[in-house]
């Protein structure tokens, strides 16, 4: 069944990559079509995942509600495609989706040879370990001869295999296409570690059944910058990406939210007054109005709000700014200048 | 005159558009040439986009170091070896659990097959129920379920399960000793052959013998005794080249010997006893395809009930049954790529999982792998066919 399934996804994107060669513009066909259909995960808890109501949260779906309060002017017309990590790609250079948000790390080989480009990062990670308490390990290191359980089609699996490379450790990798059967295999024990983007291992210990009963490694092992992917070869599309993504950073450096952005739009600051619209022509420039800007920071939310309500301290993830702090305190999160 | 003409014209040849061999000719060239014409557009256009959004191609990947571990080789494979490598290792696990899967659920089948056809009540409704059941579950919920079923009734390496100390079963698989082949192996392997060879021989002159005189010969216990018997005449002789390497217990894990995962066996286990429930019915039909006459002429002959199953009534079946058994086991080859979903390192998960995940090279990875399973179809059609000519049946 599945490999029926596969093999018609996989025909379907070669009759996509046979049948999209007109149409580049990605940004006129979201707005001929009045949405976006954007690729997120298949549940990771503080990136996308359904609420109970069966509404899509997190910070990647925020993302794509931004784009469309940007591009459409409604935060709600999203169509959300949830994707394995491994049909995740296949379904953006098919143009079935328009964008991809799922906890992606940017890497050379997918910006280049997949025929796909990152916007920028919403997101910087690192992969990290969990293991059960009662192992007894403090240490990736100590991991020697461990099983380890892992999703396929991630960057996680390769890292994985550098890292007990490089530290001369065999290790046994057990790897499964679904992230739900990824953690379930390892909490009946099949594994003696769970490894993924530390975000994610913070994520899914929650969905554990004793969640106190595990323990995140300290190292990272890998640099996982994560953010928004659209096809190569769509300029116009990308710009309006990854000016959004700092946007949303400006924004929160500004104090932009979506509380004031209304009264901000008063401010004498000129960079303000530029990304709210009152000044130049940004919006114009990226083939979007000059409220492109407002929108998002209105109904979504700046950089800062969208982290917080989503992974930060107050959530069930509860993880701090660290990296994602802007590079004015003491992070890495810097947008380019808007003018 | 006009007489004449009518004459010389007859029969009278109908136009050359009208010709219908003609006309079969044509249309046969023209769809040949939409096919080809069509399959060329497709195939170009698909290269032109690909290249336009600068998607990689071409098959130089297969020499490139893979740099992943996979955790059942049969093949011998390092996380230094190429892509290539790793299709192999892919491949061998796919057609080690085809050929397991094949042969458990061909020895379940005829088993429940018979079994339903069975006198006794409890015994056919068993089988009937049986198949009922497996038969109409989707297979990949048969996987889990195993697959869970399995993890969640294993302890864990330190408290393993002992059989006969060498033997240890825990939630990482079965441990077992490995072989280790010395020197001079290769004359016990040569004796395993020339046992193979005897036996065969053995059993082809005594059924000669019992054509041609009546006298019946023991087949079994002779064969029986060159085939352990010469091997371990021969092994004694070079000296014992073989020796065993246990498991055991070393950090998390047992280190050395050999393992079965968990994986392996919930794959293997659901595979053969989904597929045993169709086999059986394919036997069952086969069977009563036979006419009662001939198990009432067998009987009348004073055949045992077992005897008459095996001498007369499985070998007329057979006619029946191999062609959809064929059909069943191109199933079990093809459903044992459901083994990504439990993590068997099957040609799915390695080659068009991992491999596809680092490479990208989704349109050459997917031919490389439907072409494999394709290949793997018509051996088995072949060989199938091949068997049922053998056992069709020879008009004396
Ligand atoms: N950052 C990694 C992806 C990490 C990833 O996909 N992690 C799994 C963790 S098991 C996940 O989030 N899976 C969610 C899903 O498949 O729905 C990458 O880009 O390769």
């Amino acid at each position: 069944m599945i490999r029926t399934i596969f093999y018609a996804l996989t025909a379907a994107a070669t009759a996509g990559l046979v049948a999209s060669a007109a149409s580049a513009g990605t940004l006129d066909d979201v707005k001929k079509k009045g949405f976006i259909q954007c690729g997120v995960s298949e549940g990771l808890p503080g990136f996308s995942a359904p609420d109970t109501a069966g509404n899509w949260t997190g910070l990647d779906v925020d993302f794509c509600k931004a784009l469309a309060a940007a591009v459409l002017g409604d935060a709600s017309k999203v169509k959300y495609s949830p994707l394995s990590a491994k049909v995740r790609f296949t379904a953006l250079q098919s143009g079935e989706i328009d964008l991809l948000s799922r906890n992606t790390t940017w890497t050379l080989v997918r910006d280049t040879s997949l025929g796909l480009n990152f916007a920028g990062v919403m997101f910087y990670d690192g992969q990290g370990f969990m293991v059960p308490k009662k192992l007894g390990v403090k240490s990736a290191k100590e991991l020697k001869g461990a099983s380890v359980c892992v999703q396929i089609g991630t960057t996680t699996e390769l890292n994985m295999a550098d890292f007990f490379r490089a530290n001369k450790l065999d290790y046994k990798p057990v790897v499964f296409e679904k992230a739900d059967e990824t953690l379930a295999a390892y909490d009946t024990g099949r594994c003696d570690a769970f490894t993924t983007d530390a975000s994610g291992l913070a994520a899914y210990r929650i969905k554990l059944k004793d969640p106190q009963g595990h323990l995140i490694l300290p190292e990272l092992i890998s640099k996982e910058p994560l953010g928004p992917v659209v096809r190569h070869g769509d300029d116009q599309w990308l710009d309006v990406n990854r000016w959004l993504i700092y946007a949303l950073l400006e924004a929160e450096e500004l104090g932009v939210d979506s509380k004031n952005v209304d009264e901000q739009k008063k401010s004498a600051n000129p960079n303000t007054k530029r990304l709210l619209g009152v000044e130049g022509d940004m919006g114009k420039n990226l083939g979007l109005d000059n409220d492109w800007a407002v929108r998002p920071i209105k109904q979504v939310g700046n950089y800062a709000e969208i982290f917080d309500r989503n992974v930060g301290p107050k959530t069930t993830l509860g993880l701090e700014r660290g990296t994602n702090a802007l590079w004015n305190k003491g992070g890495l999160m810097y947008s380019m200048p808007i003018r | 005159m006009a007489v004449e003409r009518v004459a010389e014209r007859a029969p009278a040849r109908p136009p050359v558009w009208n010709d219908p061999r003609f006309r079969a000719i044509f249309f046969q060239a023209l769809v040949l040439a939409l096919v080809i014409g069509v399959g060329a557009y497709l195939v170009n256009n698909t290269l032109t986009n690909m290249e336009k959004r600068g998607i990689a191609s071409g098959f130089g990947f297969l020499g490139t170091t893979a740099g992943f571990s996979i955790s059942t080789t049969l093949v011998p494979y390092t996380e230094e070896s190429t892509y290539g490598r790793a299709f192999l290792v892919g491949l061998a696990n796919t057609l080690l659990v085809s050929v397991i899967g094949v042969f458990f659920a061909t020895i379940l089948g005829f088993i429940v097959g018979i079994a339903r056809l069975s006198r006794n009540w409890l015994v056919a409704k068993l089988a009937a129920v049986y198949i009922e059941t497996l038969r109409n579950i989707p297979l990949l919920l048969q996987i889990f379920f195993w697959y869970f079923a399995v993890l969640r009734n294993l302890p864990s390496p330190r408290q393993s399960f002992i059989l006969f100390d060498i033997f240890y079963l825990n939630i990482r698989g079965l441990n077992t000793p490995a072989p280790v082949f010395e020197e001079g192996f290769g004359w016990v392997l040569l004796s395993a052959v020339v046992a193979v060879a005897a036996a065969v021989s053995i059993v082809r002159w005594a059924r000669r013998r019992r054509e041609e005189t009546g006298r019946p010969f023991h087949t079994v216990y002779t064969s029986l005794a060159i085939l352990f018997g010469l091997p371990t005449l021969a092994t004694l002789l070079a000296g014992s080249p073989l020796h065993w390497e246990y498991a055991v217990l070393e950090g998390f894990n047992f280190q050395g010997g050999m393992v079965m995962s968990p994986e392996l066996v919930a794959l293997v286990f659901s595979l053969s006893t989904y597929t045993a429930s169709f086999i059986g019915e394919i036997v069952r039909a086969g069977i009563m395809a036979v006419n009662r006459g001939q198990t009432e002429a067998a009987y009348a002959v004073g055949l045992s009930p077992g005897l008459t199953l095996r001498l007369v009534v499985i070998p007329q079946a057979l006619r029946v049954i191999i062609p959809p058994l064929t059909s069943q086991y191109l199933n079990l080859t093809k459903n044992s790529s459901l083994a990504s979903a439990i993590a068997y390192p099957d040609l799915v998960l390695v080659f068009a999982g991992t491999v596809l995940n680092q490479t990208g090279q989704a349109v050459e990875i997917i031919a490389i792998t439907m072409a494999v399973y394709l290949t793997i179809s018509l051996l088995i059609s072949m060989f199938m066919n091949w068997y049922n000519r053998k056992m069709a049946l020879v008009e004396r």
